[in-house]
């Protein structure tokens, strides 16, 4: 394992870790407001919503991620919506992460006591006040260790995007030990991960630390 | 001056209230006394805009209101909950000065020096920049008194004030809501404690489970 190879591949390598972190970065720009908005319909009186949002995370959850991708971009485009390769890698992860955060949200919101929404309503705070001063901050503080696991799960989800030819961390991996026979470049690519999940970790610990102010 | 006329209420059929009427003066304090199930809570629920009765009238200072409602004169009551529910997430301060910047849109100096002077008043002006779990039980209620008055409610309702709370902190409370009352705040109390009432009340309505009237 020359220092000389791994210099040689780790550029690959860093461009594929590129495209991870955006996909990852985007990802939960798209699917943590989302899931938000999906949870609270989840727990909405209007039934037909409600209902149409059980159905849209049964699918989300009950099929592959690896199939939803291969859906969208080989799929939709059957019925005239068609994709460029990226954003059909981010609309599939943020459909499918926004099914889970929506679940984790919806267990969160339903902890908070109802007491907040009495105590609120008699004090004329609108709906929209009370979930964004009260409520939601409540919520976060809750659901923060679940949001995290997915959040570590994602990094690692991430590497599917392979399947509609995108080339992300471990795929720029794959392509340098099928070339040069030689576990090396996988070596490193496990490495980049584990730092990235560790990096991950660590900006979890802080945000947990934030919201220990309160009880 | 506080009327209610009329008020009913059923729950699945079990009617509950079954046509109150009660009278606040300016000023004055009415306790609602009554054994657990005889409908105080539900009563209290109706009249701050938590149950919508089945029909009533309100009216305050011969102007009626719509408890429920958003317009600035139904803003007229506040509540002290049994439980207090402050909001966890938000400091003492935050906590009274949440709702008159946001829904009175009064400016942040002007109910920070309200809430000040609120604070000072109840004996809780070192506490402003505590959390709701820092506080104990008799101090969370004096801020939940606060965050109530905070809002210039014309009348002040409380919710048990004295069963979440230590035996030998009932005559502070009493001594707060009689402060409140030389200051010309109207009260409107509901507890299972006659004593706490006797001692507090200019009037007592008694009410009874309406199954044990007949």
């Amino acid at each position: 394992m020359s220092m000389q190879y791994i210099n040689e591949i780790l550029p690959s390598l860093f461009q594929g870790a590129g495209l991870t972190l955006q996909i990852f970065f985007w990802t939960l720009v798209g699917s943590l407001p989302l899931g938000i908005l999906v949870s609270l319909g989840l727990t909405s009186k209007i039934h037909p919503l409600k209902w149409l949002l059980e159905i849209y995370v049964w699918l989300m959850r009950g099929t592959p991620l690896l199939l939803q991708l291969i859906f969208v971009f080989y799929g939709l485009p059957i019925v005239g919506i068609v994709f460029e390769r990226y954003d059909a890698a981010l609309v599939a992860f943020i459909l499918n992460y926004a099914a889970y955060f929506a679940e984790i949200f919806r267990g969160g919101f339903q902890s908070v006591d109802q007491g907040q929404f009495e105590a609120a309503k008699v004090l004329r705070l609108s709906y929209w006040q009370t979930l964004r001063k009260i409520i939601i901050p409540q919520v976060v503080k809750i659901v923060i260790p679940s949001i995290g696991n997915e959040v570590i799960n994602l990094v690692k989800d991430s590497s599917l995007v392979y399947v509609i030819g995108l080339g992300d961390l471990l795929r720029a991996g794959n392509v340098a030990t099928a070339r040069d026979v030689t576990l090396v470049p996988l070596l490193l690519v496990g490495l980049i991960y584990l730092i990235l999940v560790g990096i991950c970790t660590l900006v979890l610990r802080q945000v947990e630390k934030r919201y220990a102010y309160f009880k | 001056m506080l009327e209610v006329r009329n008020l009913k209420k059923s729950f699945g059929g079990r009617q509950i209230l079954n046509g109150v009427d009660l009278t606040v003066e300016d000023g004055k304090i009415l306790c609602i006394v009554g054994p657990s199930g005889a409908g105080k809570t539900t009563l209290l629920r109706c009249i701050t805009g938590l149950e919508s009765p089945d029909s009533g009238e309100f009216s305050i200072d011969g102007r009626s209101f719509n408890p429920q409602g958003t317009e600035a004169n139904d803003r007229v009551i506040g509540v002290v909950f049994q439980d207090f529910k402050l909001f966890p997430n938000l400091s003492v301060m935050e906590n009274i000065t949440l709702a008159p910047t946001m829904v009175l849109k009064k400016d942040k100096t002007a109910a920070t020096a309200e809430a000040k002077r609120l604070l000072d008043e109840l004996g809780l002006g070192d506490k402003e920049d505590l959390y709701p779990y820092q506080l104990s039980g008799g101090q969370k209620q004096r801020v939940a008194i606060a965050r109530a008055l905070a809002m210039k409610p014309k009348i002040l309702c409380y919710d048990e004030p004295t069963s979440a709370l230590d035996p030998n902190l009932r005559k502070d409370v009493a001594n707060i809501i009689l402060g409140l009352k030389k200051d010309g705040m109207t009260q409107l109390i509901v507890t299972h404690d006659l004593d706490f009432a006797e001692d507090v009340a200019d009037d007592i309505l008694k009410v009874k489970p309406l199954d044990q009237q007949n």
